[in-house]
């Protein structure tokens, strides 16, 4: 049986994973350059050895509540098919490798924000491992819209 | 080698011949007669049918085969071309093209066998052009007769030639393939091109030896025309000779790059430019004469890599021209109009990004002269107008710039239709219609929603508008620009930067972050200290202005713009200067408000993904110095976003601007600099480009010129004191001679006679805007006259007058200034 490896990363409290093969580099914090007018779950542009790279907030994407500005996010940088896109997480998890056997799709009462984004989920010991949709959560249109609607 | 490659090859040479192919058959149609252009037809689409044999396209193969049948009767005289076959022709090209695309994404050439074409250019092979009526045989290849029944045509479709088909025999093919693998292109390389260039031969003599060959003579063709007695043996041999040199040549001097391969070549330059930039800073803040001269020598050596790298891209506009006379070509046929279409400065380079994103563009404007420019021809006869209309490409290199002009002898635009149109159309009301001037009418045509074409053709209503033609051409940085006569014809002029990848920006700062804003955009700066601000910015409909000479600029707060503070904060000028910069964008200008004016950079554009695609105020990214990311200011977004380049905002504002002019009495503004001695001098404000300054390290001697490099060009400089000491007193002139060796020079940048010319003067002194209506006469040469600016006595220059004097000055002898500069450099 195929085993996948995924790098977890935690958002408020909720474990999620990506494929450890669509991960270009984790990193810390890095100089983030603001894009005024942009939609807000962008947080602007970093600048990653001479490649200018997108910063998602995966919190807004996910609708999740603000990060606390005494935690310092980490940037996970995927590949996408529009170059690379760095994701702002709150903690790096482990590397886990997991087979088909452990998955099963997204729980039906999962928040409606989170299981767009969700590609399914993977049992692990303690707990439930979120497969992120990165392609989808790299999309703006989603995101931007209802919070016009919202107003 | 391996199969793929060879594929590969056969694909990109076959591109290559396709498109000269529609040339060739186009220009064929004027001059069916050219035997040479048919020769090189016939061989082209030879090629690609024998290659294809061998790498097993069948069905291309078949599409190929009948159109080389076709060209064989018109080869050898048995027909002659007309619009009717040269557009069957064109058609095989088209499919022949489709599965080449085909044969490149998947492999294989496609499950379509266009049998309908095969039918149609079965057909044209009898002359009278119905398969029906008078169907040629076969096997009878010199007299069509006409007495042979329809059952050819079949047999022509069903794939396999049987053997009494008539055109070459496969041997002739395969031999060509084998004896001359690398020659495969006509005429050039070739012996019999080369004997007809050397007038050892007639074009005729070579067709003639060809058509022995495909009778299935397997001698080489010289020897054939020695054979025949057409051609001296030594000749021959001479020509051989040549040939087997001439190729080796060729080939050492150029290869194939793959076009991957340049544009990481050019990202790796790009990133090379942004560590140099940051060398450069950190080497300024350290004191280490090592490290000061390995960073400038490190400076240099980027700045050649990276104009050699962007030489790599840079490509000729004939290779997007090519396409257009065929589109002419095509477009005339559709409409019953007589074009001939002409091209100057087909060799004018411009970046690939560039060619490729301009393509479509022009091709539209293209189409669109063709469409709605020139009239019929009967039309153009009644007007006493050749019945065949010219239309002209022209291109060619201005500051830095590429110029391409669109110009047809059509009717011209109709100033009253297109005023008429627009009003309708609600985009002008009539009052401003009425008061506007052609060129602002004409203009209109790029306006969304707007066509005046009388019924709309299968050319026009694409979707394709001339707005999307603007919006495209600005997309890259370009302008474009219609003048027309009436009766006299149209001419569009779309002027677009030379690259794309690195380009001259001016850096702000503004909210604490960096912006860049594109040169090309830029007109000038204006700083008002704190006292003057407040005088300075009024109020027009709620919106601020600035009064730039006599002129009123509508404002943008870039900080309140981008939503950077809160908007009370913004709209209140503080108590610091007010640096305004002056842009344009869609023709009209307008002034940014930033915290700070920072630098003019080099910069290395990077795209925004997609995420930020909606943002319409930035055009891209880029690293700056400091490893930080600065955005870069979309103009025309800017300024749409704010809502300054509005049609009415523009009026309210010219009529404020001519109530402007009556108070203010033709106030001039001066710039006032230090000439000889002591002695105030000035010149207008509107006959400066820019003040720069030049370290003396930069300046350079030409000949008997002092220049400078100056954004890509070489700035020919001219030493105010200099001149004007030469001609007052011969002795003292080697004391007014260089005093160079310290501080950088101040050079006023003037534009004149459409150059661009550096004069250096002593210490620039201020900027004064004053009425200048008190004057004495001058009282040396190359003054004007002397006058009262800001209550002083000042001399206003004779711009023209120098300039022209030291062009003179410097063809004739070397110049004292230049000699003794000369001596100055040595040390």
């Amino acid at each position: 049986m195929p085993a996948h490896q995924f790098c977890t990363f935690y958002l408020d409290k909720l474990l999620f994973g990506v494929e450890l093969k669509g991960v270009q580099e984790v990193i810390r914090t890095l100089d983030v350059t603001q894009v005024p007018l942009a939609p807000p779950v962008v947080s602007g542009l970093i600048n990653l050895r001479g490649q200018i790279v997108t910063a998602v907030d995966l919190r807004r994407r996910l609708e999740l509540s603000l990060r606390s500005p005494d935690i310092s996010p980490m940037n996970v940088v995927v590949r996408s098919d529009d170059g690379a896109v760095s994701f702002l997480v709150d903690e790096i998890g482990d590397v886990v490798e997991v087979d088909d056997s452990s998955f099963e799709p997204a729980p039906e009462m999962l928040r409606a924000s989170i299981r767009s984004m969700s590609l399914g989920g993977h049992k692990l010991n303690d707990r439930l491992m979120h497969v992120l949709d990165t392609e989808k959560a790299c999309e703006m249109k989603e995101a931007a819209e209802p919070a016009v609607a919202g107003v | 080698m391996n199969d793929l490659d060879i594929v590969k090859d056969f694909l990109v040479e076959s591109y290559e011949n396709l498109d000269r192919l529609d040339r060739d058959l186009v220009g064929l149609e004027k001059n069916p007669n050219d035997k040479d252009a048919l020769a090189g037809v016939f061989r082209t689409i030879h090629t690609i049918k024998g290659t294809c044999g061998f790498l097993g396209f069948n069905k291309l193969e078949k599409v190929a085969h009948v159109g080389e049948n076709l060209l064989t009767r018109l080869r050898d005289g048995q027909l002659t071309l007309n619009p009717e076959i040269t557009t069957a022709l064109l058609g095989m090209v088209d499919a022949v093209r489709q599965m080449l695309k085909e044969i490149e994404s998947t492999g294989q050439d496609g499950d379509v066998d266009y049998p309908e074409l095969r039918d149609t250019l079965t057909r044209l092979q009898t002359p009278s052009g119905k398969a029906t009526a008078a169907p040629v045989p076969v096997a009878a290849a010199v007299t069509p007769s006409p007495a042979a029944p329809p059952a050819p045509v079949t047999r022509e479709i069903s794939s396999a030639p049987p053997a009494t088909d008539r055109p070459p025999p496969e041997p002739a093919a395969a031999l060509r393939l084998k004896t001359e693998p690398s020659q495969r292109k006509p005429s050039r390389g070739r012996i019999g091109g080369l004997l007809v260039e050397r007038g050892v031969v007639q074009a005729a003599d070579i067709v003639r030896a060809l058509e022995e060959q495909e009778r299935g003579d397997r001698r080489r063709l010289g020897e054939i025309l020695v054979a025949l007695g057409l051609a001296k043996a030594e000749d021959v041999l001479a020509a051989q000779q040549i040939l087997e040199t001439k190729p080796k040549d060729a080939a050492a001097e150029s290869i194939r790059v793959g076009v991957n391969l340049l544009d990481k070549l050019m990202t790796l330059v790009g990133e090379l430019v942004l560590a140099r930039n940051q060398l450069l800073q950190i080497a300024g803040a350290i004191e280490n004469p090592g490290l000061h001269a390995v960073s400038q020598r490190m400076d240099l050596i980027a700045t050649e890599l990276q104009e050699e790298v962007m030489k790599t891209r840079m490509q000729p506009i004939g290779n997007i021209w090519g396409q257009f006379p065929r589109t002419v070509r095509d477009v005339a046929l559709g409409c019953h109009k007589e074009v001939a279409i002409e091209m100057e400065g087909k060799e004018t380079e411009l970046d690939k990004t560039i060619i490729e994103a301009i393509k479509d563009p022009l091709t539209h404007l293209v189409r669109n002269s063709v469409d709605h420019g020139i009239e019929l021809p009967e039309v153009r006869v009644k007007a006493g107008k050749n019945a065949t209309g010219r239309l002209i490409l022209r291109a060619f290199h201005e500051g830095g710039e590429v110029n391409i002009e669109i110009s047809d002898d059509g009717a011209g635009l109709n100033r009253e239709r297109i005023r008429q149109k627009a009003t309708e159309r609600g985009l002008i009301t009539a009052e401003q219609a009425g008061r506007m001037t052609d060129r602002e009418i004409f203009n209109l045509i790029f306006l969304p929603g707007f066509s005046t074409a009388e019924k709309v053709t299968n050319v026009s209503g694409r979707g394709v508008g001339m707005d999307v033609v603007k919006t495209n051409v600005e997309k890259i940085g370009g302008v474009v620009d219609v003048q027309s006569s009436p009766g006299r014809g149209t001419t569009v002029r779309v002027k677009i930067p030379l690259t794309l990848a690195i380009i001259p920006a001016l850096v702000v700062t503004c909210g604490g972050e960096r912006y860049a804003i594109p040169q090309v955009s830029l007109l000038e700066l204006v700083r008002l200290e704190a006292e003057q601000t407040r005088a300075a910015i009024e109020m027009v409909h709620g919106a601020p202005v600035y009064r730039l000479r006599g002129r009123l600029l509508p404002l943008i707060y870039l900080a309140r713009e981008l939503n950077l503070v809160a908007a009370a904060d913004a709209g209140k000028p503080d108590d610091d200067a007010t640096n305004i910069v002056v842009l344009q964008a869609d023709g009209r200008q307008f002034g940014l408000v930033v915290d700070r004016i920072n630098d003019t950079e080099e910069i290395v554009v990077k795209p925004l993904r997609k995420q930020l695609k909606t943002v319409k105020t930035f055009a891209g990214s880029s690293i700056m110095g400091d490893g930080k990311v600065a955005l870069i200011l979309d103009v025309l977004g800017l300024a749409q976003r704010a809502n300054v380049v509005s049609e009415t905002r523009d009026r309210a504002l010219a009529d404020k601007a001519t109530e402007a002019v009556d108070t203010s009495a033709d106030k001039q503004t001066f710039l006032i600099f230090a000439g000889l001695g002591d002695s105030r001098m000035a010149i207008p404000l509107s006959t400066l480009a820019r003040l720069e300054e030049f370290p003396v390290e930069q300046i350079e001697m030409s000949g008997n010129q002092w220049v400078t490099q100056y954004r890509g060009q070489i700035l020919p400089l001219v030493r105010l004191n200099v001149i004007m000491e030469e001609r007052r007193n011969k002795l003292r002139r080697l004391l007014g001679a260089p005093i160079a060796g310290s501080g950088p020079l101040q050079v006023l940048v003037l534009n004149h006679e459409g150059r661009v010319h550096g004069l250096v003067v002593e210490k620039i002194l201020d900027i004064v805007e004053d009425r200048a209506d008190v004057k004495a006469a001058a009282t040396r040469k190359f003054v004007l006259y002397s006058v009262l600016i800001g209550e002083r006595v000042t001399e206003l220059l004779d711009i023209p007058s120098i300039l022209n004097s030291a062009a003179t000055t410097n063809a004739s002898a070397p110049s004292a200034s230049a000699a003794a500069h000369a001596a100055q450099g040595a040390h």
